[in-house]
């Protein structure tokens, strides 16, 4: 399971362009976002995206939802990126391990890691919520990438491109607030 | 009330192209009936049909998405009631066969037998919504129901199935899913 986590804390300096990541997900072909929000990724994801002309934004009720949209949508050779916080990541477990896991459906889930401290890998983090998320996502199987400063950014698309050729799911996390340009 | 097949065998009759969102107990009476291409299974996930079938839906503008939903299904996600009012695909039909019971889990009650499920539609956006307890009635309203622009909402009062066990693993298998997705491709 790949991951920048382990990387030492002063390698993990920098920042996250916002607009670079929605430009990594558009080059992966994305059509649709599928969100929940979340203050971590508010402004320099879900703001724009709302606003983005090439993306059709869905926003839904509860975070268990987006993982049945976005596997409908497959069905239409249409792809999505699941946007969401941890916390929703937690909560649509049950959906991830039956629609994205089980029956292998490409589901693409970007999760925002609030509260995160800067510098420290998730597993490091005081958070208990976001301690277990790549333990959680390793459990399932589940590849997984940090996306923290801009130099990140270029594992977006071949990331979704893989989820996508091979149907099964895959896990961004974002572990810094991307800026908004 | 209605019998579920009852309604279901009166569905499948007016059929062409639509593809068809299917969950638990109703699933297995709807697979019964008619064992289709153009079907697609919702379990695994409870709750979750409607969800599924929004996406299809919107991926497939071109095609009647038509979901049959439990009403212990749609309690376990009534946000997507507000979700779908919101979206308001116009090729979207939503019917809930409300026993009032989780007939796939033993037969249990729901918390409450007479939720009115049209009226939550409604108030979510829905653009039409029906409560049906006899036959007749739901087939004098299947024109609309399949042709109408949508969101489309309906209330199926039925009796509670037999409680018997089903063949979930055969009826999501990756070889159904694998035949949609082909009938599907074959548009383009």
């Amino acid at each position: 399971m790949a991951t920048a986590s382990e990387s030492p804390a002063n390698d993990r300096a920098g920042s996250l362009n916002g607009s670079t990541v929605i430009s990594a997900i558009k080059a992966a072909g994305v059509s649709h976002v599928l969100a929940v929000p979340d203050l971590h990724t508010c402004d320099g994801l879900l703001t724009p995206i709302a606003v983005d002309p090439d993306l059709t934004l869905i926003r839904t009720c509860k975070e268990d939802e987006c993982l049945g949209i976005a596997a409908g949508l497959s069905y239409g050779n249409k792809r999505a990126v699941i946007l969401i916080q941890y916390t929703g990541m937690l909560y649509a477990m049950n959906a991830i391990r039956a629609v994205a896991v089980s029956y292998k459906q490409p589901i693409v889930l970007m999760v925002g890691l609030l509260g995160k401290e800067e510098g420290l890998a998730p597993q490091k983090s005081k958070r208990l919520g976001i301690r277990v998320i790549e333990p959680m996502l390793d459990l399932m199987g589940i590849p997984h990438h940090l996306i923290e400063t801009d130099a990140d950014t270029p594992m977006i698309a071949p990331a979704i491109n893989q989820t996508y050729e091979q149907s099964f799911p895959v896990g961004l996390l974002i572990g810094r607030s991307p800026s908004r340009s | 009330m209605m019998d579920r097949k009852e309604y279901l065998t009166a569905l499948a009759a007016r059929l062409t192209d639509e593809i068809v969102v299917a969950t638990y107990s109703s699933a297995s009476d709807w697979l019964d009936i008619t064992d289709r291409p153009l079907n697609y299974f919702s379990i695994g996930a409870m709750g979750l049909a409607s969800s599924h079938g929004l996406g299809l839906a919107l991926a497939r503008p071109e095609r009647r998405v038509i979901i049959i939903d439990g009403d212990g299904s749609l309690l376990m996600n009534l946000g997507t009631l507000v979700t779908i009012g919101a979206v308001a695909p116009v090729n979207f039909t939503h019917l809930v066969s409300h026993n009032g019971s989780y007939e796939a889990n033993g037969g249990q009650p729901i918390p409450n037998k007479s939720v009115d499920f049209a009226a939550i539609a409604r108030g979510a956006g829905y653009k039409a919504c029906h409560t049906i307890s006899k036959i007749a009635d739901f087939e004098s309203k299947l024109d609309d129901l399949l042709h109408a622009d949508g969101p489309l909402f309906a209330d199926l009062m039925i009796e509670q199935g037999a409680i018997k066990t089903h063949d979930y693993p055969g009826m999501y298998s990756a070889d159904r899913r694998a035949l949609l997705r082909k009938t599907l491709d074959a548009d383009n």
